[in-house]
């Protein structure tokens, strides 16, 4: 449970403290900007741009010679190995302030959305430094992953004549509930998730949440109205025919067959692989369900499509009925 | 049977903002801007005004809106859910409202940062525990989250039984975009589309391509709707109402009705038109042109179907040889649609059938006796019919 009242209070009297403060420590670049390392990122983000690569065809661009990829601004100064292992300078207080949090169980931590600004390219030879300013901390929020509050933070980047290069503005969510992911936040003080990113999970309430328990049991359930015994899918307080709210369910054979289809190719969501097919089925007991069919090329998914459900993890965490053909 | 809301209202002011894909500015004051440019070209004040009406999904409160522009004591407010379905069901309560006497003039608004702010394409997957993620919770586990997926699902289904195809699509596509090449507020304002373009175009969800699918916009759009006795002393023609009404069909699920019989139609449409012709007393024969709700080019179709316009599942047959185009049977979104013009939730068709009424469209047709203007499918939907005065 989220912390309430007077305890509430002065936890939020304690995170005003940290608005508009200098996190205290400042970033720099280990190395110069150099050839090796832009070289070796745009090799990773396969980035092709003979500006960033060939330095005869750089030194007839209006550049006069190879600069950095504006994107890699922040590349230049993140902590390395030291910042995986999660290692806190005390001087820290954008730390501090994620300790307060996780001392009143705002453990989670998520980095939501980041902005850049460029006003130069960076070359070989410069370096540079940032200092970062946490700019505010929003009032608390309800949000998909929980309670929690949103840290904005702005670092500037200067170079080597304390000239402005660029900024960044980065916001995260510490929010309550979730275990302490291996936090590889370092002293430039952006949050990453623990692990690959998963699917979405469904919103769990009193009257879905019965279904789901039963799926991760590895059966199919259909709800049955207890009086007059019709099926209902998705499930619901009251039987549509006879006005009874006592039910129970039965476990589908999972036979169906294809009644519509997509191959969905934009946007990609994080958790999922595209193409992914996502049909409505009709299930032998005569409930529809909607669900993805895998191992089969969406080219080859038709309407009248045999398909076998059967309950599956989809991620790391989620089970959900997935659909395939039958072969005949 | 529903007789009474034929004739009792009119529309007698437009107005919108351009139509853009980043505003520079909020969405209070979009709203702002487009209902004080309908309340002028209606020849009223704001101090006229005394109802207000908008979309549950605007964020634009009807009293901020009011305090920014200087409209004074309300007698009527009220909102409508269920998104693009909602772009009719304003005018139903605008109508309403005149008709019933709880207000004079009633203003009705829709503005949005569609684009540079929240976008729809992005999908569902976010946001607080509600009664409405429970229900996307059906869904999006599976990756079914976007509009795009939702009317594809429906799409392929009717593409299936008819035999309509991609190349069916492209026609409305392309009627649309000819419209749009000639109207200066739309996005692709003087910017031809080739079949070849529209069946070469990435796919978003199949069977939709790009170009089946709306734009997203920041824009606002509003208009003024007072009784058809006061119309006659403002400046403007007025577009009469002749019939206004809501639908919502048994067995609705917002945009993911898959659990009827039949999943290639749209019910709630059916029961719109039903009731369109009841109370106008009017037959298809009698519309001379049509703003059709197009957030993807399949959902014409339908409509075209439900309003009797050809039957059912021959929708793509009536639109052959340019029936939806300047010259044939039944010019449709003249302005370029959500396609083509600007996407604001059919606040922007509603505009454009009061201009084919008052017969100052870019792209006006010959006849403009009676005019069809609807709202999104998938959802609980709405429909009217203005007409001259």
């Amino acid at each position: 449970m989220a912390i309430s009242g007077k305890e509430r209070e002065a936890f939020e009297k304690k995170l005003e403290a940290y608005v508009g403060l200098d996190i205290g420590v400042e970033d720099h670049s280990r190395n110069p900007i150099n050839a090796a390392m832009i070289r070796q990122w745009c090799e990773a983000m396969g980035d092709e741009n003979p500006i960033y690569l060939d330095s005869e065809v750089a030194s007839g661009s209006a550049h006069g010679g190879i600069v950095a990829p504006p994107a890699m601004l922040q590349a230049w100064i993140l902590g390395g190995v030291a910042m995986a292992a999660g290692e806190d300078d005390p001087a820290d207080k954008q730390r501090e302030l994620h300790r307060l949090f996780d001392a009143h169980g705002f453990t989670g931590v998520v980095a939501t959305n980041t902005e850049q600004e460029y006003l130069r390219y960076l070359q070989p030879g410069d370096t540079v430094r940032a200092r970062t300013v946490i700019e505010s901390i929003s009032e608390q929020k309800a949000t998909g992953l929980g309670i929690g509050y949103f840290i904005n933070t702005r670092s500037v980047f200067k170079d080597q004549n304390d000239d402005e290069v660029g900024s960044l503005t980065f916001r995260v969510l510490k929010f309550e509930g979730a275990e302490v992911p291996a936090e590889a936040s370092g002293d430039s003080g952006e949050g990453s998730p623990a692990g690959p990113p998963q699917r979405i999970k469904p919103a769990l309430a009193h009257d879905n949440a019965w279904w789901w328990d039963v799926i991760e049991t590895g059966e199919l359930p259909i709800q049955r109205c207890a009086e007059c015994g019709v099926l209902r899918h998705p499930p619901r307080p009251m039987c549509g025919e006879c006005q009874s709210t006592d039910w129970d369910f039965i476990r589908s054979t999972g036979e169906g067959e294809v009644v519509s289809f997509v191959v969905i190719h934009y946007p990609e969501v994080p958790g999922y692989t595209y193409p992914l097919v996502v049909a409505v089925v009709e299930l032998s007991e005569g409930e529809r369900f909607v669900g993805n069919v895998v191992d089969v090329d969406p080219g080859d998914v038709s309407i009248g499509m045999a398909v076998q459900a059967s309950i599956e993890l989809v991620d790391d965490e989620l089970k959900l009925p997935v659909f395939r053909p039958v072969s005949v | 049977m529903p007789t009474t809301l034929k004739n009792e209202a009119a529309i007698v002011g437009i107005g919108e903002t351009e139509y853009s894909k980043n505003s520079g500015r909020s969405e209070l004051a979009l709203a702002s801007e487009a209902v004080a440019a309908a309340i002028r070209d209606a020849g009223l004040s704001p101090s006229d005004i005394d109802g207000m009406t908008t979309f549950t999904m605007d964020t634009s409160d009807e009293i901020e809106v009011a305090r920014a522009v200087g409209i004074k004591d309300l007698t009527f407010f009220s909102r409508v859910p269920h998104g693009g379905g909602a772009a009719i069901g304003v005018m139903h309560q605008a109508v309403m409202a005149v008709a019933t006497g709880s207000a004079k003039a009633v203003v009705v608004y829709r503005a949005l940062n569609g684009r540079s702010g929240a976008r729809y394409s992005e999908g569902v997957s976010g946001g607080p525990t509600t009664s409405d993620l429970i229900h996307w919770s059906w869904y999006m586990p599976s990756g079914l989250m976007t509009p795009a997926s939702w009317v594809a699902m429906f799409t392929q289904r009717y593409m299936h039984l008819t035999g309509c195809t991609s190349a069916d699509l492209a026609e409305i596509c392309l009627a649309q975009r000819e419209h749009a090449v000639k109207n200066p507020r739309a996005f692709f304002y003087e910017r031809p589309l080739t079949f070849e373009e529209h069946q070469s175009a990435r796919p978003i969800v199949e069977p939709l391509r790009l170009y089946d699918c709306c734009q997203e916009t920041d824009g606002g759009a509003a208009c003024v709707v007072v009784s058809p006795e006061w119309a006659k002393d403002l400046p403007n023609k007025p577009a009469v109402i002749r019939a206004v009404a809501q639908g919502a069909a048994g067995n609705q699920e917002s945009m993911t009705s898959f659990y009827r019989p039949e999943i290639a139609e749209i019910p709630s449409m059916d029961i719109v038109a039903r009731q369109c012709w009841e109370i106008s007393g009017l037959r298809p024969d009698d519309i001379d042109c049509a703003v059709i709700y197009d957030a993807f080019s399949s959902i014409v179709l339908w409509q075209l179907e439900s309003f009797g316009f050809c039957k059912k599942g021959e929708a793509r047959d009536f639109i052959q040889d340019g029936a939806l185009r300047l010259g044939g049977r039944l010019p449709t979104n003249t302005h370029g649609g959500q396609l083509s013009e600007a996407y604001i939730h059919g606040m922007n068709g509603v505009n454009e059938g009061v201009r084919l009424i008052r017969g100052t469209s870019t792209s006006q047709p010959e006849k403009n006796e009676h005019v069809v203007v609807t709202a999104g499918v998938g959802i609980p939907t709405s429909a009217m019919i203005l007409g001259q005065s």
